[in-house]
């Protein structure tokens, strides 16, 4: 379960935010996590609830923007439904996947005294 | 007040970021790069479920790129130096990388076994990742390009179930197709699921106990080494982050 080192990955990414700005408590992180990123948004949401055990998210909410995946022409942009050959209908040009990879996260707001 | 939700306390303080969030990966990631960059070395990231045969891809590729080309690898597994040991046996140099627990290798992993002296001179690297079709895929190492191996056995619907791997693969390797008269697996039905996930695909029919089909596999991987810029003539110099 890879989700666990991602939410490791995250705890540092905020700790490392935190400690910079001297805040004592996260009270809500909000990621974006794709549909195609290899991350399963409920098992991520587990593993966040493991680590934040004594840190400063200890009761921060953490909310998930899941984003479906899309994909679109590299040539003329056009979008490409899912589901069938990922080619252009129109110019016959291999699809790139325009959102859907993201692990990125967004916003957090934190207490500073 | 608070900007954000209109509470009463002045000191929440939204931070926007936008980082993303494996970052720390992605940096050693591309310092891997430029390290195989600069010494002319193809690295190809081999995936694919435990069984698939990726092993016996790789002595094949071995014994057959001998000569030719100074192939290492390194492998993953989460226990033993068996694969290595059969990589060795195949006349090539191989570090293992045992994991523990870890589902994947990750570039900072693979970073600590490019340092190894018997991996200094090879200019096609091949890392076995861990047999595992889901987390490899989210790791970057710094590879040229990635490869998944796909055995007949597992059915052809494995690029449907498992799209995100198959998303990252830039060659498919459908191994064991000597199999292919005892099973009711069908190349076209895969072929038909691979375009459904993959913009290019590319795929490679093999059979490491007769050979069938790796002579495509070796002509790929040496026209993708022939395309790699020369490499520098003296080590290029490289900062080693903290």
């Amino acid at each position: 379960m890879h989700e666990y080192s991602i939410a490791l990955a995250l705890m540092e990414r905020i700790n490392a935010e935190a400690s910079a700005r001297g805040a004592i408590a996260v009270h809500r992180v909000r990621v974006r996590i794709g549909g195609l990123s290899g991350i399963e948004p409920e098992l991520l949401r587990s593993a966040f609830e493991i680590v934040r055990e004594r840190t400063i998210c200890w009761t921060a909410d953490l909310e998930i923007d899941e984003i479906p995946a899309a994909w679109a022409c590299s040539a003329c942009s056009q979008p490409i439904a899912p589901g069938g050959v990922l080619r252009c209908p129109a110019c016959g040009e291999p699809a790139h996947l325009s959102a859907g990879d993201e692990i990125v996260l967004d916003r957090l707001e934190m207490e500073v005294p | 007040m608070c900007e954000t939700c209109g509470c009463a306390d002045p000191h929440t303080v939204p931070v926007e970021l936008y980082d993303r969030i494996l970052s720390v990966n992605e940096t050693q990631a591309a310092h891997n790069r430029e390290h195989f960059r600069g010494q002319g070395i193809l690295a190809i990231n081999l995936m694919g479920s435990p069984g698939s045969g990726k092993t016996a891809i790789l002595e094949a590729t071995a014994r057959a790129l001998a000569g030719r080309w100074p192939v290492a690898a390194i492998a993953g597994d989460l226990e033993t130096e068996r694969d290595a040991e059969r990589l060795r046996a195949a006349g090539i140099p191989a570090r293992a990388i045992t994991t523990g627990n870890a589902c994947h290798l990750d570039a900072a992993m693979v970073h600590h076994a490019l340092h190894h002296d018997s991996l200094r001179h090879a200019r096609v690297l091949f890392v076995e990742n861990v047999g595992n079709l889901v987390c490899p895929a989210v790791y970057d190492l710094g590879q040229a390009f990635n490869a998944v191996a796909l055995a007949v056995t597992e059915g052809e619907d494995k690029p449907l179930k498992y799209p995100v791997m198959f998303r990252k693969a830039d060659v498919v390797l459908v191994t064991k197709v000597d199999l292919l008269p005892y099973l009711d697996f069908r190349l076209d039905v895969l072929t038909e699921a691979l375009q459904q996930v993959m913009p290019r695909p590319v795929v490679f029919p093999v059979s490491a106990r007769s050979g069938e089909g790796l002579d495509r596999w070796y002509r790929w991987i040496e026209e993708r080494q022939r395309d790699l810029p020369a490499p520098a003539t003296a080590p290029v110099p490289h900062r080693h982050g903290a």
